[in-house]
């Protein structure tokens, strides 16, 4: 074995590892250097950020926050952001390990975000939008009381504005604590849509790393379009859960972008440095279809 | 018939009971008084303990292997019953059987999940487990349903949708988030019976009704006590603790306006007599369907967004 080999086997030794793993992957960046998970290579904070946190050496597509999220594809000086004051409350007083309402209170000090969306309007390249995105760092981008009512919300601003809505998806599913007002909001938020349908109002979902369970089984896979960014995973039921009821070992690209797109299950994967420019564009022709 | 754990002191009581009457024939003794006293205790120790149960133990009956299923409450509550098979793009998913009935005579689509009551039922409807083929068959029959004015029913007793390759490949969650959106849009009232296990997505695909009603030992949660426990706590044998916390049973959600209507069950639960079961379930469903009667489209659609728009709790 030549000492490439020994590298690359490492590597790919690492890469399977990475994808094994559960479906959270810790991004949390060192003061000034980073290390890909991917190619395992050491970069310098500046140039990831440059970058919008891909990997200059492997295009690894790093989580970022929905914040950075709208800075990326909304034109400058154009969002406004709505509905930020809509919180959580804790209707069941649940307490697993410590309270819900404890674990509201460190996620918003942890993730400096209000709750786990934001939601609001703006303008790409010019057109009108209204966005919602999601955040993975507010308690794994779980979907309760909040996140369904201001997504719903922002879709009924679209309906009155007639603009697209655009979401990007970042969720571990179903926010427990809220148990059966969770799965709810499911509902309400899938009944949104079909207003949306009705009105002929485009709408676009983009599904970051990662997006699975209640939230894909909602909202997010109901897009007129459905846009997967670069390498993110998505599901249904969890890789943990598949792999202890079927028993069996599954797949390293079992639910990435790549593999739904193979199996027909979204529209087109997009890099993340392109992502602002395919949305332009595929509101531009449905705008265009619309006025002839 | 399989005996839980808590109800084994019922037993005992009956047990001794027994053992007192068979002294008394016996040797000629009149025990009678004792028996009767014993016999009063038993049931006032069992209404208590039924009407009391926690949320495990109503879980534990929810998932007994004798609780009626979907086969049963066709037999049982319609007559005219012609299944509606496959999804025509190649598969019959059995976990979800539908089809056309008349129920008191009045024309109804009735769809729901299948468990079987032995392992060979159980392999052949992959324990109420659905694939999303069967949320897409589901999809057709609801649309089919709201062209030709057929009110739907359905009945829904599942551990969830079933986690697995094939499911993942041919869109488990889009096929469930394809029937949330396209419920919204029927023409006719729908109304959904959580029967047994309303466990999480795989539930709610089939019950975005106008009423949703409960069985009393039913449980609707967004995600198995076992499941919970295991996230959270990280221990699944917190599954007790869990079921607790997540506010599973038909009270508890009635408070949230999550259902509209707890059914009463036989004492001990529906296993116990499923004819009674049957027929109480029916008489809600009646209730229901003559409350929709009359009622246009846009109304009946109307009704139904307004009721999951109202749905969640936050401070604004």
């Amino acid at each position: 074995m030549t000492l490439t080999d020994w590298f690359n086997k490492r590597k790919e030794a690492q890469q399977q590892a990475l994808r094994e793993n559960d479906v959270v992957i810790d991004d949390s960046i060192g003061k000034l250097w980073s290390l890909c998970y991917n190619c395992n290579s050491q970069l310098p904070k500046k140039d990831l950020e440059n970058n919008n946190m891909v990997c200059p050496n492997c295009d690894y597509h790093f989580r970022i926050g929905a914040r950075d999220r709208i800075k990326l594809v909304i034109d400058e000086g154009t969002f406004e952001e709505k509905y930020k004051n809509i919180t959580g409350k804790d209707p069941l007083n649940f307490v697993d390990t410590q309270s819900y309402a404890k674990r509201q209170a460190s996620a918003k000090e942890k993730s400096n975000l209000d709750e786990a969306v934001i939601t609001g309007i703006g303008e790409i390249d010019g057109q009108k939008v209204a966005i919602a995105v999601m955040d993975f760092d507010y308690m794994g981008g779980s979907m309760g009381s909040v996140v369904g009512e201001k997504v719903t919300r922002i879709m009924e601003d679209a309906l009155e504005l007639k603009v697209p809505v655009i979401v990007f998806t970042a969720s571990g599913g179903a926010r427990m604590q809220e148990s059966a007002l969770s799965l709810m909001q499911m509902a309400k938020t899938s009944c949104a849509v079909a207003k949306l349908n009705e009105a002929k109002i485009l709408y676009i979902t983009v599904l970051t790393e990662p997006t699975f369970g209640g939230v894909t089984a909602s909202f997010g896979t109901l897009g007129d379009i459905m846009i997967a960014e670069k390498g993110a995973r998505i599901g249904f039921a969890g890789r943990r859960v598949i792999e202890q009821t079927i028993k069996e070992k599954l797949p390293a690209d079992f639910q990435t972008a790549e593999y739904l797109l193979k199996y027909g299950q979204i529209d087109s994967i997009v890099s993340r440095s392109e992502m602002k420019e395919k949305l332009s564009k595929i509101i531009e022709i449905h705008n265009m279809a619309k006025s002839c | 018939m399989q005996i839980l754990e808590f109800e084994k002191p019922i037993y005992k009581m009956q047990e001794k009971i027994e053992e007192l009457k068979k002294i008394s024939m016996d040797t000629n003794m009149d025990y009678e008084k004792e028996i009767t006293t014993l016999e009063k205790q038993t049931q006032e120790y069992k209404k208590e303990l039924y009407e009391n149960l926690e949320a495990y133990q109503k879980l534990q009956i929810a998932r007994h292997p004798g609780r009626p299923n979907f086969l049963d409450y066709i037999n049982l509550m319609t007559e005219d019953f012609i299944e509606l098979h496959g999804d025509r793009e190649g598969c019959d998913d059995r976990a979800i059987i539908g089809g056309i009935a008349k129920i008191d005579n009045k024309p109804v689509m009735i769809i729901g999940t299948q468990k079987g009551k032995t392992t060979k039922e159980n392999l052949e409807y992959n324990f109420g487990m659905p694939q999303p083929q069967g949320y897409r068959k589901a999809l057709r029959l609801f649309e089919h349903a709201s062209r030709f004015n057929l009110p739907i029913i359905t009945l829904v007793d599942t551990m969830g949708a079933y986690p697995g390759i094939k499911a993942e490949e041919t869109g488990q969650g889009i096929a469930i988030a394809v029937n949330l959106k396209e419920m919204a849009k029927l023409n006719v009232p729908v109304i959904a019976v959580i029967t047994g296990e309303g466990c999480s997505g795989g539930a709610l695909g089939l019950a975005v009704a106008n009423k949703v009603l409960i069985l009393e030992h039913a449980y609707y949660t967004v995600i198995s006590p076992e499941g919970c426990a295991s996230i959270l706590w990280r221990d699944a044998a917190e599954a007790k603790t869990a079921a607790q916390a997540l506010k599973i049973t038909g009270e508890d959600l009635l408070k949230f306006d999550i259902v509209d209507e707890v059914v009463k069950e036989p004492v001990g639960g529906a296993h116990y007599d499923i004819e009674l079961m049957a027929k109480t379930l029916k008489t809600s469903l009646l209730n229901a369907l003559e409350e929709y009667k009359g009622k246009n489209a846009d109304e009946l659609k109307q009704d139904r967004y307004s009721k999951f728009r109202r749905m969640g709790v936050f401070a604004e």
